[in-house]
């Protein structure tokens, strides 16, 4: 089976004088289930991979096969839809709409979907519960904590299961208690065969995914491969 | 991608209605002028033009302006006033004819007086008795002169009041004689005023059948016609029949247009002006509504970004804000569209008029506010849907 995500000699070079290589010469491969962390200092180039993985940019260079699929062969519309069906996003600031309740937000990913509409609403709620929020539904963003705010969206990011759960400093914006329940909440989704990859430059993040890689000036080295993380 | 869009319209409801603002008054201007201009026109028709819409004459057709009138000859008979009354419809009708008096000076002293102008050339008509009625004439004093004067022949005159004043005659109980050339002439009655035909206000106005006998007129000039409301399309295609039989096209009528044409031609110059006033604020609101939504663009690029990485194309992007605009636009359209329709009541109800308003306009004013919504979001919407996701997401 194919991995989810395969890259090969991906490259990202902003024009500009001097042009900013953002990413070098990449190789990455994440199979399906796999928790990777990725960690690097600020500038080094992590949005940038995030964010060709999530396919809202394109890379100057390389190859990159999503779920077996060369990206490079898909036009705007199919790469919209393989972001609506295939990736789920969270990102460090929310991005909450805030007139919309919770399961309004969350069912927000569902627009651009195939699927029937009918149990939307049952499917969103059905998210929230899942990731604890069972009790909020139709609370507005504005009322929920910066914790129960982080849980909308990665209700909003796992409705239609994805393959691939993207996360851009998902505990940025939040303190020590609260990161941890949202990494608990990583985990269980993990345990439950998600695969995720978490961008971070905070250690306690990093720990808790099974591999750890470092990008350093767009240079991607492994850290650890296949930690054992105890017997579950 | 509707409820997509009327949930961002509602989700700020004060800022939406400021937003629609200019579009509710553009259309509101536009329904008003539309309504109160048939309104109007309605009114102008009912009370204006009452006494130009019951008028009707016949005349010789002169063939147009290359005719030659003397080929033919002129059927009018001089018991047109019988043949007309007869008809239903009509009020009142009388002959006019224009005497020629080849110079002849009128006066009221039997002797010239060599030291002041006594003589005077005044010219002089021959009428039957029911053109005073036609023409709608007031007796300043005396009376008029009857079908008795007018069989008879009888040597009557009735005056206008510039010619009774020139003629120096103010009473008229004793009958007093004018004499006009080798004529002589009782007076029996001084006009103060007439509706039409003013011409007849300067003149000596003689019985038919006097000028029949002493001037050899074979047949009227003209024929007026007094009709009821609402009757003149009907009188003007019937008169030249009833007048002459035989050749009823030998005669021309002309009959005041339809109401239905004066009410349009008023309609028409009031809608003019007003449809661009209309127009003017119409446009505002479209330019209010594209800075807006431009503004609530920029303000939203982090949902933009956000719906992109959703899985949004450029173009569901660019249609979501198109359809913002238009329901917008529709919305302001229902708004403005009742607005103007109690204008159009209030101005009415003020005025005592009836308030007429043809049914398509509020049923059209929704659409036709959407349509400028849309115009007014084509710019915005493609801003932004070229909005690039990753900055759209770096800004928050
Ligand atoms: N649109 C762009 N044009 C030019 N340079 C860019 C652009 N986007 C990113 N860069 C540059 O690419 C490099 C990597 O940026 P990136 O956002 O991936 O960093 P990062 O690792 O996510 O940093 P941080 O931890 O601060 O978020 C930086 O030097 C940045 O200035
Ligand atoms: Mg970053």
């Amino acid at each position: 089976m194919a991995p989810v995500v395969h890259l090969d000699r991906i490259e990202r070079t902003f024009p500009g004088t001097p042009p900013v290589h953002a990413l070098r010469e990449s190789n990455l491969t994440i199979e399906k289930n796999d928790y990777i962390a990725i960690v690097g200092p600020s500038g080094s180039g992590k949005s940038t991979l995030l964010h060709l993985l999530g396919l809202l940019d394109r890379p100057t260079g390389g190859t990159y096969w999503l779920d077996g699929v060369d990206t490079a062969s898909l036009d705007d519309t199919a790469r919209a839809g393989m972001r609506a069906e295939r990736i789920g996003f969270v990102f460090q600031a929310f991005h909450l709409l805030g007139h919309r309740t919770a399961v309004e937000n969350v069912m927000l990913a569902e627009i651009h979907r195939r699927g029937g509409s009918k149990q939307r609403r049952e499917r969103a709620e059905a998210a929230l519960r899942r990731v604890g929020l069972g009790h909020r539904i139709d609370a507005f963003p504005t009322t929920l904590s910066g914790g129960e705010r982080q849980r909308v969206a990665v209700a909003r990011a796992l409705i239609g299961g994805p393959s691939l759960l993207l996360a851009d400093e998902p505990t940025g914006n939040l303190d020590s208690k609260t990161s941890e329940s949202i990494l608990q909440l990583f985990d269980d989704l993990h345990a439950a065969g998600l695969t995720l990859a978490v961008i971070t430059h905070d250690d306690d993040v990093s720990e808790r995914a099974q591999r750890r890689i470092r990008i350093h000036d767009g240079v991607l080295t492994p850290l650890t491969e296949l930690v054992d993380r105890g017997a579950r | 991608m509707l409820a997509e869009a009327t949930a961002a319209l509602t989700a700020r409801p004060a800022r939406t209605l400021l937003t629609a603002l200019g579009t509710v008054l553009g259309v509101a201007a536009l329904v008003a002028t539309l309504g109160l201009a048939k309104t109007a026109g309605g009114q102008i028709v009912g009370r204006f033009d009452e006494l130009e819409a019951t008028r009707v004459e016949v005349s010789l057709d002169n063939g147009g302006f290359f005719g030659q009138q003397d080929n033919r000859p002129n059927p009018l008979p001089f018991d047109a006033e019988d043949r007309l009354t007869r008809l239903n419809g009509v009020a009142f009708a009388g002959t006019k004819t224009s005497i020629d008096l080849e110079g002849a000076f009128a006066r009221s002293v039997p002797v010239v007086d060599p030291l002041g102008q006594t003589e005077f050339q005044v010219p002089m008509f021959s009428a039957s008795p029911g053109l005073f009625d036609a023409v709608r004439g007031q007796l300043e004093t005396g009376r008029w002169y009857d079908h008795g004067h007018n069989d008879r022949g009888d040597a009557v005159a009735i005056l206008g009041p510039a010619a009774a004043e020139r003629l120096n005659i103010n009473r008229v109980d004793a009958s007093p004689a004018i004499f006009v050339g080798e004529h002589t002439l009782a007076v029996v009655g001084i006009i103060r005023a007439v509706e039409r035909e003013p011409d007849l206000l300067s003149a000596i106005i003689v019985p038919d059948g006097w000028a029949r006998t002493t001037f050899g007129i074979v047949a009227p000039e003209e024929v007026h016609i007094d009709v009821e409301v609402g009757a003149a399309q009907l009188i003007g295609s019937q008169a030249a029949i009833a007048l002459a039989p035989n050749d009823p096209d030998l005669l021309r009528v002309a009959v005041p247009p339809s109401p239905g044409q004066v009410r349009r031609d008023v309609e028409g110059d009031v809608n003019a002006l007003f449809l661009v006033l209309g127009g003017i604020s119409l446009l505002v609101g479209a330019i209010g509504i594209a800075n807006v939504t431009l503004v609530s663009v920029l303000e939203r690029t982090g949902e933009i970004g956000l719906r992109r990485a959703l899985g949004a194309t450029r173009r569901h992007i660019a249609t979501q804000f198109m359809f913002e605009s238009a329901v917008l636009g529709a919305l302001a359209g229902l708004i403005g569209a009742s607005l103007g329709v109690l204008v159009v009541v209030g101005v009415s109800a003020n005025r005592e008029w009836t308030p007429i308003l043809d049914e398509w306009i509020p049923l059209a004013a929704p659409p036709a506010g959407a349509i400028v919504g849309l115009v007014a979001g084509l710019y915005p919407a493609l801003k932004a849907a070229s909005i690039e996701p990753i900055s759209a997401l770096r800004s928050g």
